[in-house]
């Protein structure tokens, strides 16, 4: 495989929120295939700040795939063509040489542009602090080792918690619904006899900030799982179904 | 109650009046299928006849029939509620979009197969339900059927439809019971594969009759007609 | 020079915390409500402090840089966390896990906070299981335990590879609650600018809004920091890209001491640099060494392929040269003897700064699904990044930058040395000595936030019950937030020639250069004349676009960068005056006659304690001594 390839990239350039965007298009010849994209992007924002432009605005920190911070819909996909990656994991060997390469935000009204490709994910945080936690205050724990969970449990519980809150899920939902999001963390603590006390309150609290955030629905459609970085699965959606319809029925 | 029926306001619950209203469809659907089937019994249609005057005549059947009507509305209100709600949600969109990979076509596609069918059922009810049902036609509604199907472009508008019906139940059927929470990761896999085959045994079962009368393979629409 | 006093409680080291609790002045609930608190950072740290404190009743306000509290660093975290719990039942204890960190710290540390870390540990991990954190357990439903390095016990909880992530997530949620109830006021994408001192008291915060540049004016009661490491100094290092020093930096300017600048952890398995362009390094978790094994050609400039090299021209120079330990030698001397091998010109890659971590004979041994089992996450992560197969191919993997012991000094209190300021987790330098051992950064972020500054800042704010919190238009934040604007207008004004990062690249290749791995006298004077100039350049070639009143990254960076050099320094200061060897510190004029890292207790058996005197002046050194009244001090060896 050759070295460097030549790309043309499109990006989305947009001032602030309230600024109308536009797509700016940049040549970027001899880009080094061992680059990873974001690092393809370092080197696009040096040449924009020597030329006396103003770089591309993106979102990213640890870029070892795990803070969730970085957020481009990269050729069409959240976070690039592969599974289970995120932007700052792909790398440029993915692509080939000549290759035009799209560039976007997330585009959803619950994630509004900040500026370019910065998108401002704080209705996730809002879901989370409408029932997101369990209620114990710092003292109050028992022995770790009194509350023994099944292994498979313990298990299923971690593969939901894994979820990063990049909002993959939501840029790759054809209804921009936040319900993988959602799920991830209902069903990490509906799985645990920690979050048993607190099940229904709590679903019923974190749909309701889901839908104030102007998330769309689900439609079991799974193209929120098929671009998860962290692989998390719509059987949580559906765990999350069970536990408001239970709530839901629940005398109180 | 009132209680309980708040649930329905939320994208949640609005997704499980599309689940529950679509299974209550699809036992009707059953009972179509059923009910059709009586019309390969090669008895010039004698069986079906009945059947279809006892579901005429039938009081409880009227009761049922309205909440048929009440399902079909709720489920197509519920479905157009949530299409644009769901569109609505994302005001810019995409320059670019690459799905292949990402969901099934079927499952992206629910609102407009839904459509389709709507449309279908419109032209269904006007062909067959409306003169037999409301205006007590006097010719046989398996007269009726066997001639409809005579026509080139009815049955192929049939055999259409049944296939987009297909693909609506392909993913509606397992999308209902995942709505309802009746899944899990082991159930995943074979849930879909019993959607699909729920899909085809009621996409070959509906487009068997518009084929099987166009061609009158075994003689089902001479045994019906006549020469 | 200043004496430093610790505020060390008297009594044996098994009862100073517990008398401290039982006999701390407390502040009446009636009055917490009447308290301001503001914690900078959210990671283990902040986010457990501000929960903690919330949930006592005291107002609090968070702030962190990022978009979300959930992303700070210590996500990033992949090992695990230490408690002695002795789940194990293979004798670990309170004191073990105390005389195991005190040691691994090469005997740098102050006894008396080690101690109380390892006593906290164990209700850490009840916490964190309470909060719903998915600890990896075994098949009977209780918590599973592994092995870490430089100890004979295993007690080390975790959560897949991801244990940092989940106890984040953890404190996360408990902040996550305390902000729904309003008890704490979370400030996303702000980031502090200066800190705000009335009548001698750490009195409130500066911070610039990074989504409108905005400056903006808050005040407390009480300050505590948790901003974690500045090994982003190094400009490559396994920390985030935002991680900084900007928040104890201002701090250290103020008048807080900074302890121990030079300990810097250099992390012995991360994938090695491929370029120029490369932003950050990636870490291998270090219990690949239990399986993997370490070597480099025999030859110079070997540049046949690895398994074109036959078994007898492999230097397997950790197995040949540490018999006992082999590959699993700790952390700072497995780091070292990689950059030796690599300046001998035996290093692997294209650039000669890699060895190899081969898989090949565990393969053989235990077979490929045993291999997988064992490391498939990471093994994938490396070919995701390299696009090699480790199964078919040796890993490279190079030291680099992972962790900085030093930071604030604080005392027994976590208080630093302006009253009413408090640095908690990494950004404070008080548990790990010279070294830090795997699995304790959690460890001791979480103990700061959750178990110690609820007790030890109520003996600070019960004076205070009565103060109303400083006005934000008193003169002191007028004053602050002027020479905040006055830096922005200064950097925004250079209009140079040099993006942010080249400077920042510059700087860090000084540091990695003379105050890396190794050190000496002659590299140490060279880099702090490197530096004098780099500072010089920067401010006159530093070009930042866009402008003051926006979102800008730029700017954000070229600040932080701004404070680095200032901070790098300091750092090389420090390494010169340390002439000893110790942990981390490895000065290459005491050595044993083997190489080894040497200690020389009696002259440098102190934390040295840097005071600001004023840009352009020297810093003048403080310096509390360590007694170690429980443990006796050994050579560590490894052989």
């Amino acid at each position: 495989m050759s070295e460097t390839i030549n790309l043309k990239l499109k990006v989305w350039r947009q001032k602030n929120t309230s600024a109308k965007g536009r797509f700016e298009i940049y040549d970027m010849p001899g880009v080094s295939t061992h680059m990873s994209f974001l690092e393809m992007m370092d080197v696009l924002n040096d040449k924009l700040i020597r030329g006396g432009q103003e770089p591309v605005a993106f979102d990213h920190d640890c870029r070892e795939g795990i803070c969730g911070m970085c957020s481009m819909f990269i050729n069409g996909r959240a976070h690039g063509p592969l599974r289970g990656t995120t932007a700052c994991q792909l790398h440029m060997r993915h692509f080939q040489d000549g290759e035009t390469i799209t560039i976007e935000p997330w585009r959803a009204n619950a994630f509004p542009v900040i500026r370019d490709l910065v998108v401002d994910r704080s209705a996730f945080d809002k879901i989370i602090q409408a029932g997101g936690f369990v209620s114990v205050n710092t003292g109050n724990a028992p022995d770790a080792n009194s509350i023994p969970v099944e292994k498979h449990k313990a298990e299923e519980s971690f593969d939901a918690a894994a979820c990063i809150g990049c909002g993959a899920c939501v840029a790759s939902c054809k209804n921009s619904s936040a319900m993988l999001f959602l799920s991830a963390k209902v069903s990490q603590l509906a799985l645990l006899p920690q979050g048993d006390p607190e099940r229904k309150v709590r679903v019923l609290k974190m749909v309701q900030a889901h839908d104030e955030a102007g998330f769309g629905s689900c439609t079991n459609i799974g193209a929120c799982e098929a671009k998860c970085p962290k692989n998390i699965s719509i059987a949580h959606i559906a765990r999350l179904n069970k536990e408001y319809l239970r709530a839901s029925l629940a005398r109180d | 109650m009132i209680h309980a029926l708040k649930m329905f306001y939320t994208t949640v619950g609005r997704k499980m009046i599309m689940a529950l209203t679509g299974l209550f469809l699809v036992t009707f659907l059953i009972e179509h299928l059923y009910g059709n089937l009586l019309l390969y019994k090669l008895d010039g249609g004698v069986a079906f006849n009945e059947y279809s005057e006892f579901l005429v005549s039938s009081l409880f059947i009227r009761v049922v029939e309205i909440a048929l009507f009440a399902g079909f509305l709720i489920h197509i209100i519920d479905g157009i509620y949530l299409t644009l709600y769901n569109r609505r949600a994302r005001k810019i969109r995409y320059e670019v979009e690459h799905v292949s990979g990402l969901g099934t076509w079927f499952s992206r596609n629910m609102g407009l197969t839904g459509a389709v069918i709507f449309f279908f059922l419109v032209v269904h009810l006007k062909s067959f339900f409306v003169p037999y049902r409301i205006f007590h036609t006097d010719t046989s509604l398996a007269y009726e059927v066997a001639s409809a199907f005579r026509s080139n472009w009815y049955a192929a508008l049939y055999v259409v439809s049944m296939v987009i019906l297909g693909s609506h139940l392909n993913h509606g059927f397992q999308s209902a019971f995942h709505s309802l929470g009746f899944n899990n990761i082991k159930y995943m896999k074979p849930m879909k594969t019993l959607g699909t085959l729920f899909a085809l045994i009621m996409m070959i079962g509906f487009a068997s009759f518009p084929i099987m009368f166009y061609f009158d393979i075994f003689g089902v629409g001479t045994d019906i007609l006549g020469h | 020079m200043n004496t430093l006093n610790s505020k060390i409680p008297d009594g044996s080291i098994e009862n100073k915390w517990t008398r401290y609790k039982s006999t701390v002045r407390l502040v009446n609930p009636s009055n917490k409500r009447r308290i301001e608190v503001l914690v900078i950072g959210s990671g283990l740290a902040g986010a457990s402090a501000a929960a903690s404190l919330a949930e006592l009743g005291y107002n609090v306000k968070c702030f962190c840089f990022q978009d979300s509290p959930r992303r700070a660093h210590s996500i990033a975290a992949q090992g695990g966390i230490n408690a002695a719990k002795n789940y194990s039942n293979d004798g670990d204890s309170v004191y073990r896990l105390f005389y195991d960190t005190v040691k691994g710290g090469d005997f740098r540390s102050r006894e008396a906070n080690v101690y109380r870390l390892a006593e906290v540990s164990a209700n850490i991990i009840d916490q964190c299981v309470a909060q719903g954190v998915p600890f990896a357990r075994e098949y009977g439903g209780l918590l599973d335990n592994r092995s870490f390095g430089g100890v004979q016990v295993s007690r080390t909880f975790y959560a897949r590879g991801q244990t940092g992530q989940q106890l984040l997530l953890g404190a996360y949620s408990a902040l996550s609650r305390q902000i729904a109830k309003g008890q704490v006021k979370m400030y996303n994408r702000h980031e502090m600018q200066e800190l705000v001192i009335v009548d001698g008291k750490a009195s409130g915060i500066i911070t610039r809004n990074l989504v409108t540049g905005e400056l903006e004016r808050f005040s407390g009661h009480s300050v505590v920091l948790a901003t974690g490491g500045y090994g982003n100094v190094f400009y490559l290092s396994t920390n985030a890209m935002g991680s900084n020093t900007t928040a104890i930096w201002k701090a250290y300017r103020k008048g807080a001491f900074f302890a121990n600048p030079c300990y810097t952890q250099i992390h012995p398995t991360c994938i090695p640099v491929s370029g120029d362009y490369q932003s950050k390094l990636t870490l291998m978790s270090e219990s690949l060494r239990n399986d993997g094994r370490v070597w480099v050609p025999k030859a110079q400039h070997d540049k046949r392929k690895p398994r074109e090299i036959p078994d007898q021209e492999r230097d397997y120079y950790l197995e040949r040269k540490y018999p006992a330990y082999g590959n699993l030698v700790p952390r700072d001397v497995a780091s070292r003897a990689a950059k030796q091998v690599c300046d001998e010109g035996r290093g692997v890659g294209p650039s000669g700064l890699a060895v190899y971590l081969d898989f090949r004979d565990a393969i053989q041994r235990l077979g490929r699904h045993v291999i997988s089992e064992r490391y498939g996450n990471l093994f994938e992560m490396y070919e995701k990044i390299t696009g090699e197969d480790p199964y078919q191919t040796p890993m490279r993997i190079y030291p680099a930058v992972h962790y900085t012991m030093g930071g604030l000094w604080v005392d027994y209190n976590l208080m630093t040395t302006i009253p009413g300021l408090y640095a908690l987790g990494e950004c404070n330098f008080s548990d790990h000595g010279a070294n830090r051992l795997g699995a304790s950064a959690l460890m001791q972020g979480l103990a700061d936030g959750y178990f110690i500054i609820p007790y030890t800042i109520g003996a600070y704010l019960a004076d205070d019950i009565r103060v109303q919190v400083t006005p934000t238009d008193h003169p002191a934040f007028q004053e602050a937030e002027n020479s905040v604007r006055g830096r922005i207008d200064k950097l925004m004004n250079v209009k140079g020639s040099q993006p942010v990062e080249e400077l920042h690249k510059k700087l860090g290749k000084i540091l990695w250069e003379y105050c890396g791995m190794a050190r000496n006298e002659q590299g140490l004077n060279k880099a702090l004349a490197e530096i004098k100039l780099l500072k010089e350049e920067f401010w006159k070639e530093v070009k930042i676009p866009g402008g003051t009143n926006e979102f800008n990254p730029e700017l954000d960076k070229a600040g932080r960068v701004a404070d680095f050099i200032e901070l790098g320094e300091l750092m090389v200061l420090d390494a010169l005056h340390r002439k000893e060897s110790c942990g981390c510190h490895f000065r290459e004029e005491s050595q044993t006659a083997e190489g080894e890292a040497k200690r020389d207790d009696n002259t440098f058996s102190y934390v040295a304690a840097w005071e600001f005197k004023g840009d352009g002046s020297e810093p003048a050194l403080n310096k509390e001594a360590l007694e170690f009244e429980v443990v006796h001090l050994a050579q560590r060896s490894y052989k």
